[in-house]
C-alpha cells in the first residue's frame, strides 16, 4: 500500500490535533486550527520526524507553517524513492 | 489491518457505543504503532470512552527542569490502554524548586496522587556538566554538597506538604567526561561526582516514606547514551531527548505508575512447549527439547531465569499448556537443564482443554481475580483468543524470535513492585501449603471440623515500622474481602498510626501448615461516641476461615474499652467485593442508612458481644493487648 506524503502528513495532523481527516487540508495552518499552539507544534514536528525518519533543522521548524509548507519541506528532504506525492 | 482502517473501525465502535470493542482495538493500534501521532488519537478517543468504562483514575504532577510536554500524550495513551486514566499536569519550566517549596503552589493545589520529578545534571549542576575541567577538588565538593542539600530540602518540603508518592530522577553521566579517559584515573573524577550525588539521593529516598528513585542514568544507558539526546531540540526548544526515546521515558514512568495505582498482576501463567523450552516434548521427547545454555536453548533458559526472578519478587507462577501431563511432568521433574521445577508452580493445568477455561480455573483455584493473571504463550493464536475472551487478563506480547522472550517479560510493568514485604519473599511457599489445606478441607466432614483441624493462631497487633509496607500494600491490592476499598500510601498509614484518634491493626494468621503472614488490616477512626471502621480487609488467602470474626470481635472490645457507644462501618460495593457484602449483617450489625448503594452499619458495643470463634487461638500484642 502506497500512501502519499501528503496523506501521511494529513493523517498525522488529524491524530495530533484530534480532528477528523476531512478537517485537515493543505491550507490548514496555526491560523485555521485553534489548538495548534507552540506545544502542539512541537508534538507535530516530533510525530512527523518519527514517521519519516528525518530531522528538521531548527530554522526550518521555528516558524509555524501551513501543512502544504511542511509537505514541501519533507519533499525536499526525502529521496524520491521514499515517497510518492 | 492498517493503522488507518483500525482508526476508522475504532471510530465506528465509538459511534455505536461499543466501548469494550473500541478499547480492544485501541490497544491493538497502540501495540502496532506507539508514536507521538498515535498517542494523540488514542488519548482523544479514550477521553470520549472514559465515562462508560471502569478505568482507574489517578492524578500525576510532573516537576521538571526541561521541556517534557511531548512525553505526556505518550504516557497518557500507554496508561489508557492499560486501564489507567492518568490526569497529568506539568509544572512550569525549571520551576520545580519554587513549586515544591510553596505550599500554595499549583503542585499542591492539583492534589496529585503521584509526583514525578524529572531533572537533568546540566540543569541542577551545570558546573559539573559543562565546566568540570575548570573546577578545583574543593569547588567540586562544594557543588556536590549544594546539590545534595537542595535535594534534601526539597524532598523534606514535598513530604510535609503532600502525601503523594514522589518519583525522583537520578542525575545522568556525561557521555564522555570532560577529561576523557583521564577522568576515571583522577581522584576528583567528574563521573564519580555525579555518582556521589546519586548515592546521597538514594539515601534521602530511603530516609523518607514514599520517595522512590528512578535511575535515569541507567535508563539512558539501556537505550544508548549516544542516541538518547537531540542537541538541536535542546538548543531550540529545551527538549533534550530524541523523539525516538520519548516513549522510553513514558514507559519507565509507567513502571512506577502500575504498582502505585495497584494495577499489577499477581500470577504469571505460562505455556510450556516453545515457551518455557524449545521444541515440543510430545514429539521431540524429554531429551530432544532445547533448554541448555547454548543456542537455541539459552533463550528459553534466560526466560526461565527471568521467571525465577519474578518468583523471588512474590509473583505466583502457574502453567497452562496443551500437553500430555506425564510428558510435561517428566521435563519439569527430571530434565537436567530446567531451572523451574514443579515446586515453583502454584497451579498446573496441563491438558488438552481450552486455555480460556483453564485460565478461569487457575484464578478460581488460587482465589485471585482473573484480572490479576498475566498470560505468556508463544502462540499468537492463543494470545489473540485470550485477549478476546478474557480482556481482563494481561496478555504479554512476544516477539517472533525466542531470544527476545525474556526481555519482553522483563518489560511488562504489571510485575513491577516498589517495595517487598516478607510476605512477598515467602509467597511461593504459602501457595504450596495452600494446596495441602485444600486437601484437608476435602477430607474433613464438617466445616467446624475443618476449622478445628486447621489449628489457627491469630495475632492482632498495632501497625509497626516493620509492617507498614505490608499494610499499605494490602490496602492497595485487596479487592475481594474489602469493605471500603480505600487505597492508602505508606505515608498515609504512618500518619494515621501516629494520630491518637486512629487505630491501625494488622491480623496475622498461622495454622498447622505454616505461617500465612499478615493477611488482614483494620483501621478505626474515633469521633465522640462513635468508632468508625474506616478499613476492614482480608487477603484472599484466608477468606472463609472465620479469622475476620476474630478481628471484628477485637474492634468491638477495643471501642468498648475506649468508652465508645457505637461501632460503625460503611460497606462500599465494588465490582469485586461481593465476598464482603454480608459481613456486617451476619455479625449483629444493624443497617443505619443507605447512600447511593453504600450502606452504613452500626452495633451498640455497650450491650452487644461479638465472640472470637472457639477454634481460634487469639494473641494480642503491643498496644492491642493493653486495652
Amino acid at each position: 500500500m502506497n500512501i502519499s506524503v501528503c496523506d501521511r502528513v494529513q493523517n498525522i495532523c488529524a491524530d495530533v490535533f484530534a480532528l477528523s481527516i476531512e478537517q485537515i487540508t493543505p491550507e490548514s495552518s496555526p491560523q485555521t486550527i485553534s489548538t495548534w499552539d507552540s506545544l502542539q507544534h512541537l508534538n507535530l514536528v516530533l510525530a512527523i520526524e518519527q514517521e519519516f525518519g528525518t530531522q528538521f533543522a531548527p530554522d526550518e521548524i521555528a516558524p509555524r507553517l501551513s501543512i502544504q509548507a511542511i509537505i514541501d519541506l519533507l519533499a525536499a528532504k526525502l529521496s524520491p524513492s521514499d515517497y510518492s506525492l | 489491518m492498517t493503522g488507518l482502517s483500525l482508526r476508522q473501525e475504532i471510530d465506528r465502535h465509538i459511534a455505536s457505543n461499543a466501548a469494550a470493542l473500541a478499547a480492544a482495538r485501541l490497544g491493538e493500534l497502540w501495540q502496532k504503532e506507539a508514536s507521538p501521532s498515535t498517542a494523540g488519537f488514542v488519548v482523544s478517543r479514550y477521553e470520549r470512552l472514559r465515562s462508560c468504562m471502569s478505568l482507574l483514575s489517578h492524578r500525576a504532577f510532573i516537576l521538571r527542569s526541561f521541556t517534557i510536554e511531548p512525553v505526556i500524550p505518550l504516557l497518557r495513551a500507554a496508561a489508557f490502554v492499560n486501564g489507567i486514566d492518568l490526569i497529568v499536569q506539568t509544572g512550569d519550566f525549571n520551576a520545580y524548586a519554587q513549586e515544591i517549596l510553596d505550599p500554595a503552589s499549583r503542585l499542591y493545589q492539583f492534589e496529585p496522587d503521584i509526583g514525578i520529578w524529572a531533572l537533568q545534571t546540566r540543569d541542577i549542576a551545570p558546573e559539573l556538566w559543562e565546566q568540570y575541567a575548570d573546577l578545583s577538588p574543593a569547588e567540586t565538593t562544594a557543588i556536590i554538597s549544594r546539590v545534595v542539600t537542595l535535594f534534601r530540602d526539597l524532598i523534606q518540603a514535598f513530604r510535609s506538604y503532600s502525601q503523594a508518592p514522589l518519583i525522583v530522577h537520578t542525575l545522568e553521566m556525561p557521555a564522555l567526561a570532560s577529561q576523557g579517559i583521564l577522568d576515571r584515573q583522577l581522584e576528583a573524577s567528574q563521573a564519580a561526582a555525579v555518582e556521589q550525588i546519586n548515592s546521597e539521593l538514594r539515601n534521602l529516598a530511603k530516609a523518607h516514606i514514599g520517595v522512590y528513585i528512578l535511575d535515569y542514568d541507567a535508563l539512558i544507558a539501556r537505550h544508548g547514551r549516544m542516541r538518547w539526546y537531540d542537541e538541536r531540540k535542546w538548543l531550540v526548544m529545551r527538549m533534550p531527548i530524541a523523539a525516538e526515546h520519548l516513549m522510553d521515558v513514558a514507559n519507565e514512568w509507567l513502571r512506577f505508575v502500575h504498582p502505585l495505582v495497584g494495577k499489577v498482576c499477581k500470577v504469571l501463567v505460562t505455556d510450556l512447549d516453545n515457551t518455557l523450552w524449545g521444541g515440543v516434548v510430545g514429539e521431540d521427547g524429554v531429551e530432544g527439547i532445547k533448554v541448555d545454555s547454548d543456542y537455541p536453548g539459552a533463550a528459553y533458559r534466560t526466560l526461565q531465569r527471568t521467571m525465577l526472578d519474578l518468583y523471588r519478587r512474590g509473583i505466583i507462577l502457574a502453567i497452562c499448556s496443551k500437553n500430555n501431563l506425564s510428558d510435561a511432568m517428566a521435563v519439569l521433574e527430571s530434565h537436567q537443564d530446567m531451572l523451574l521445577r514443579p515446586q515453583h508452580f502454584a497451579a498446573l493445568r496441563i491438558n488438552w482443554d481450552d486455555k480460556v477455561e483453564n485460565l478461569r480455573a487457575i484464578a478460581a483455584e488460587l482465589k485471585v481475580g482473573i484480572d490479576t493473571l498475566a498470560f505468556l504463550d508463544d502462540n499468537p493464536v492463543e494470545r489473540a483468543r485470550v485477549r478476546a475472551e478474557l480482556p481482563a487478563v494481561t496478555v504479554i506480547e512476544l516477539p517472533d524470535d525466542p531470544m527476545g522472550y525474556a526481555q519482553a517479560l522483563r518489560n511488562t510493568p504489571v510485575f513491577e513492585r516498589l517495595s517487598l514485604s516478607n510476605e512477598d519473599h515467602e509467597r511461593g511457599h504459602y501457595y504450596a501449603e495452600q494446596r495441602q489445606r485444600l486437601e484437608l478441607e476435602r477430607n474433613v466432614a464438617s466445616l467446624e471440623g475443618f476449622y478445628e483441624a486447621l489449628q489457627q493462631e491469630v495475632k492482632i497487633a498495632p501497625v509497626s515500622s516493620e509492617t507498614l509496607v505490608r499494610v499499605a500494600q494490602l490496602t492497595q491490592k485487596t479487592n475481594q474481602f474489602n469493605l471500603t476499598t480505600r487505597r492508602y500510601s505508606e505515608q498515609q498509614i504512618a500518619e494515621m498510626a501516629a494520630s491518637p484518634n486512629w487505630g491501625v491493626y494488622t491480623l496475622g494468621v498461622k495454622d498447622r501448615f505454616g505461617d500465612n503472614g499478615i493477611v488482614g488490616v483494620a483501621i478505626s477512626h474515633d469521633t465522640e461516641d462513635v468508632s468508625e471502621i474506616d478499613t476492614f480487609l482480608l487477603s484472599c488467602r484466608v477468606i472463609g476461615r472465620t479469622v475476620e470474626t476474630a478481628l471484628l470481635a477485637f474492634l468491638v472490645k477495643q471501642s468498648r474499652a475506649r468508652g465508645k457507644t457505637y461501632l460503625q462501618g460503611w460497606f462500599i460495593p465494588t465490582k469485586k467485593n461481593t465476598p464482603a457484602k454480608e459481613f456486617y449483617s451476619t455479625h449483629k450489625f444493624r443497617l443505619l442508612t443507605e447512600r447511593g448503594g453504600e450502606t452504613l452499619w452500626s452495633v451498640d458495643v455497650r450491650d452487644t458481644e461479638i465472640a472470637c470463634p472457639p477454634w481460634i487461638r487469639l494473641i494480642l500484642s503491643g498496644e492491642a493487648s493493653a486495652s
